[in-house]
């Protein structure tokens, strides 16, 4: 027989998905714990870094009025470096500076709070300065977890474990497969203060409008990328490396952000600019593949802690990965409560929530994506070979006549490698990825 | 502005450190590694090698990433848990 339990549910960690998780098990009318062993929620979180609030909507309606936003993202850009050149896709939208909004930048700690407010309001009981230590097991089930209180056992009928990219509580399920380093990578960010009308002028931007730059290359040859966007009055410059490349390369981190910030195409930018806040953080970037088993018999697991950041090149999500899993989390806790069994029989219904929501759905398309992104051709030698036949383009060799385009695309793919066979073999892998 | 000093750049970061090192390091077997990519990798820069091939480590200025054990290949060197509750980095703008 098993003993009383003391709440209907434990969640562990009030970031975005334990947040979400609580929230609705608290309006599902459940009495629900929601752990923190930070401070405050969004204490121990960064990003690199646009919440994307669709998924919001259903949960906070007019969210957007009342999240502390730094600024609505209405340009967009994509930038290839090589060592002094950038090709930019650059887009503006004046739709996305409307209600509903688009993306948002937001600073973590004050975004976190705010969400874990939102479980706060509808019952949720938030405890902070609390670390859960361990599950509590009986029975082949979880039955809730041991924390660093004094007396810190708390047995629950369903445990959700949002505890991050680490997650020791799904590992010491046994839940996690993927092992060593090549599905992580490592997001250092520094915060940068720049007067108001300054961050205007330099990004062509009016009011809260703001932009988002991602960036491929620029890592001096560590598989990863950078981020370069604007919040009221700072801007977050950033680097996300490979942890396999930035062993090899013996490069530190802050030396790499240095490099970024030292680029032609990114210094005019930043210039100035006087760090408020240097931050660091995992990311779980391996996609679908390196996923761990997402429930077991009275635990589920949800947001970075169940390995959800998408990291597919041109889209790089995460924020509305943890609230839609989270969410979906205490939906499906919530359901096996009112029936009377959080075993496996009715949690494993999570991860068929997930797989008809945006969740699973993009992560199952897209689970190429991250091997791709992260290889050698598309991580250095297609944005050198881009930036090579760009710049052939339009540079002016007068007095020779210009040359063929298409003479010029092979000699920009043969100087750097590239191959016919390769190019297309991998065309077909992105048109199978993203098309 | 010039660069900034690495000591600079930590003390940007609000630490709430606890009495107990969440992360310990065997610095015996430190010194039979050849990779050290805890010194290369982590964030904070927290991992010094020392002149008899060992390493030492302190744990108050700690981002609580997990880079280190991540990426340690040598078994039982470091020992990772978080800091009690309510200790260690506490970001703000990030």
């Amino acid at each position: 027989m098993r003993e009383a339990s003391d709440v209907d549910a434990v969640v562990v960690g009030a970031g975005p998905a334990g947040s979400a998780a609580a929230l609705v098990l608290a309006r599902a009318g459940r009495n629900v714990v929601l752990l923190e062993r930070g401070p405050f929620p969004g204490s121990k979180n960064m990003y690199g870094g646009v919440v994307y609030g669709r998924i919001l909507d259903g949960l906070v309606p007019d969210w957007y009025r009342q999240a502390p936003v730094q600024r609505y993202v209405t340009r967009r850009s994509t930038m290839i470096l090589t060592d002094d050149a950038a090709l930019t896709v650059d887009f503006r939208s004046g739709k996305w500076g409307r209600e509903p909004y688009n993306g948002v930048t937001a600073f973590r700690p004050d975004f976190d709070a705010w969400l874990a407010d939102q479980a706060v309001a509808a019952g949720a009981l938030l405890v902070c300065e609390t670390t859960a230590t361990g599950l509590l097991r009986q029975d082949g089930r979880v039955v809730g977890v041991t924390t660093d209180r004094p007396d810190g056992e708390l047995r629950a009928d369903v445990v959700i474990a949002c505890d991050g990219v680490n997650s020791f509580l799904a590992k010491e399920a046994g839940l996690h497969t993927a092992e060593g380093s090549a599905h992580l990578t490592l997001g250092a960010k520094e915060t940068l203060a720049l007067p108001r009308e300054l961050i205007e002028q330099r990004f062509g931007v009016r009011g809260r409008d703001g932009v988002d730059i991602e960036i491929l290359g620029g890592t001096s040859g560590i598989a990863g990328g950078g981020f370069l966007y604007t919040n009221l009055d700072s801007v977050s410059v950033g680097v996300v490396l490979s942890l396999d490349g930035l062993s090899r390369q013996k490069a530190r981190p802050e030396e790499l952000i240095a490099r970024l910030k030292a680029h032609p195409a990114i210094a005019p930018l930043v210039e100035g600019g006087e760090l408020l806040e240097y931050s660091a953080h995992l990311i779980p970037e391996g996609g679908y593949d390196t996923m761990p088993a997402l429930a077991a018999s009275g635990l589920l697991v949800a947001g970075d802690a169940a390995g959800m950041c998408l990291a597919a090149g041109i889209w790089l999500e995460g924020v509305n990965f943890a609230i839609g899993s989270g969410a979906a989390a205490g939906q499906v806790a919530a359901d096996a409560l009112s029936r009377g069994d959080t075993s496996m029989a009715q949690l494993g219904a999570y991860r068929a929530a997930l797989e008809t929501n945006f969740v699973l759905a993009d992560h199952a398309k897209l689970r190429r994506a991250p091997h791709l992104v992260l290889s050698d051709r598309v991580q250095q030698r297609y944005p050198q070979m881009m930036c090579d036949l760009v710049e052939a383009m339009f540079t002016v060799d007068n007095p020779r006549p210009k040359p063929g385009l298409a003479r010029l695309a092979r000699r920009a793919a043969k100087a750097n490698g590239v191959r016919l066979r390769d190019l297309a073999r991998d065309a077909v892998t992105a048109a199978r990825t993203f098309g | 502005m010039g660069p900034i000093s690495f000591e600079e750049r930590m003390a940007t970061v609000d630490f709430r450190v606890g009495s107990r090192p969440h992360i310990t390091v065997e610095t015996e077997i430190c010194r039979s590694c050849t990779t050290r990519a805890c010194v290369v990798c982590c964030p904070a820069n927290l991992f010094v090698p020392t002149a008899d091939g060992g390493i030492l480590f302190n744990y108050e200025q700690c981002f609580e990433c997990g880079t280190c054990y991540v990426v340690c290949n040598r078994s039982g060197a470091i020992t990772w848990t978080y800091p009690d509750g309510g200790h260690g980095v506490a970001f703000r703008r990030s």
